[in-house]
């Protein structure tokens, strides 16, 4: 099988972020980046395919400055055959815009199956893999949380609220990779190793006019401080009070 | 005057309520728009134009529905071709989807379609001149950006819940129609919906949630989350990720920044600390209480409400508390 896994180098979330000075972008001053996490599960599923399927070859994608080639050596060293970098000055907030250059690379290159997480947590907007789909006019699952391929022929299932829904597609065709698919795996030495000498191609990515634009950044108001009703089981009478007189919910 | 689409969703043949928030949604946008139509899609097995009919009173003026015996389970390729064909000829100047597995499954592809961008998961939105201009959540809910849309129709997917349903009676005309593409021949096919559970209220609909963590100690504890939820009889049960990692609870009742992303009216967190990961998926909750044995966790940073104490003591006398509330309503 041939497959494709598009990745993003994205911040660590576990901070409070500070607004550039253009107050339309974030700080990136002592943040942490690394591959987001959707995406390295992505990798693992490709990974894992790979590993099932003889002769398999699995390209890493990512599309943005120099920086991302260090995530691109992250998903070659977890195991990927080689890297391309859609090289861009940065990374755009509009997804169609990001799934034309991903489509413009992966069209002449005949994959079987192309992965995406299914979301990034920084643009939190998860439009980019059902719109590469498209643009391809490739079959395509968002947000997969198991996967089979068998004879040209895929199932997967993807967790709904409060349901389970069940599919059937054929192939080639785009996923999108939820939690639960599995347990990204971590490079071993010989993988770091490894990575140094894989391929990773650097071209420039094809940046078409976005259509959104980010006009402010702004860090939402703190909630206003709450308070500690009481303790155990004796605080229970007022707290129902409280629902029901204050929030009015009950 | 501009009209506005808004996609409605159905499961198992029943119209979502996230479906009347679109509706309302394009209803709000179409009046700033000035006199706008509002049109409405809704695809589902026979029998779904006559619950369609409905969203009229939500400010439909039209209501398209697609009825077909394939079309019980969500069928992608279906909804993408007929949603998309319908915007073209339609002229419309917005579409309005709903943030959901569905929603973020099937905006994208019809946004891409018809060549233009797509904002998921939208809090709030105007109208100036040209532009559609919304406010949509950033790094896990830490940063909201506002954004302008450019593209014509600009097409956006709401966040559940941040628009309640409301009466603005249009003529809500229904209108059938056929898919715009044989569902036999759809290369993705949903072959199975599973519900989660008897009735059990979906987490992205549910006006009161009542989520458990790490502090419950042991699956069979959830039961004490169970009871309470069905205390207050409008409650979803939700769950952290530490606890769908050990699989006492399905991934599917994860809130947090892998999750789902929640804002129902009520939120009861039972023995959760408070993870980053956790807050980014229930901060925007109107009202949040907390119940958890350290004075100290974080969550009562976030909390409206909190008592300090053991779970398996202050859970039970709740139940029953908001048991005797209801009793008296």
């Amino acid at each position: 099988m041939k497959i494709a896994v598009c990745i993003k180098r994205v911040p660590d979330m576990d901070v409070r972020f500070k607004i550039g000075s253009d107050n339309a972008s974030i700080d990136e001053t002592g943040l942490k980046f690394d591959i987001n996490d959707f995406d390295a599960w992505a990798v693992e599923a490709a990974l894992q395919l790979k590993e099932k399927n003889a002769g398999s070859d699995v390209t890493v994608i990512s599309l943005g400055p120099d920086v991302v080639q260090e995530t691109i050596r992250k998903a070659l060293s977890m195991g990927a055959d080689k890297g391309v970098q859609l090289k861009a000055d940065r990374v755009p907030f509009d997804g169609l815009t990001i799934a034309k250059a991903l489509s413009e690379e992966l069209k002449a290159g005949a994959y079987d199956l192309i992965l995406f997480g299914k979301m990034s947590p920084d643009s939190s907007n998860g439009a980019v893999g059902p719109m590469t789909a498209e643009l391809l006019g490739f079959p395509c699952v968002t947000a997969i949380s198991s996967l089979e391929i068998t004879n040209g022929k895929g199932t997967a299932k993807r967790e709904l609220e409060g349901a389970q829904e069940f599919v059937e597609f054929s192939l080639p065709a785009v996923l999108t990779v939820d939690e639960g698919l599995n347990a990204a795996r971590y490079p071993s030495l010989k993988g770091i190793m490894a990575a140094k000498k894989k391929p990773l191609e650097v071209k420039p990515a094809q940046i078409s006019n976005p259509q959104v634009r980010v006009r402010k950044l702004e860090l939402p108001p703190e909630r206003k401080a709450g308070r500690i009703v009481g303790e155990g089981a004796a605080a229970v009478p007022e707290l129902v009070q409280l629902l029901q007189t204050e929030a009015k919910v009950l | 005057m501009a009209n506005v689409f808004a996609f409605v969703e159905s499961r198992a043949g029943e119209v979502r309520k996230v479906g009347l928030e679109a509706v309302t949604a394009a209803r709000q946008l179409a009046d700033k728009l000035g006199a706008g139509e509002v049109h409405a899609l809704i695809l589902g097995p026979p029998g779904i134009a006559e619950k369609a009919r409905q969203l009229g009173q939500y400010g439909a003026d039209l209501v398209i529905a697609v009825e077909h015996a394939a079309l019980t389970n969500y069928s992608p390729e279906v909804a993408t071709a007929t949603a998309a064909e319908r915007i073209k000829s339609g002229g419309y100047r917005a579409a309005i989807f709903s943030t959901t597995a569905q929603g973020r499954d099937l905006a994208p592809r019809v946004a891409a379609r018809l060549g233009v961008s797509v904002v998921t998961d939208v809090l709030s939105f105007d109208v100036e001149g040209d532009l559609l201009v919304v406010r949509h959540p950033m790094n896990i809910g830490k940063v909201i950006a506002t954004l302008e849309i450019s593209g014509s129709p600009a097409v956006i997917a709401m966040r559940p819940n941040v628009i309640s349903p409301a009466q603005n009676p249009k003529a809500g005309r229904v209108e059938t129609a056929q898919p715009a593409i044989d569902p036999e021949s759809a290369r993705v096919k949903v072959t199975e919906t599973r519900q989660g559970g008897g009735g059990k209220l979906d987490l992205a609909e549910a006006p009161v949630i009542v989520a458990g963590g790490r502090g419950l100690k042991a699956k069979e504890n959830f039961k004490l989350v169970e009871d309470l939820a069905s205390a207050f009889g409008n409650a979803a049960v939700g769950a952290t990720r530490a606890v769908t990692d050990d699989g006492w609870r399905p991934h599917s009742d994860q809130i947090g920044q892998t999750g789902r992303l929640v804002s129902p009216e009520l939120y009861v967190a039972v023995g959760i600390s408070g993870a980053v990961q956790h807050l980014a998926g229930m901060r925007t909750s109107k009202t949040i209480v907390a119940i958890n044995k350290d004075k100290d966790a974080p969550i009562f940073k976030v909390a409206d409400y909190g008592i300090v104490g053991d779970v398996f003591e202050v859970v039970p006398a709740l139940t029953e508390a908001v048991r005797e509330a209801r009793k008296h309503h």
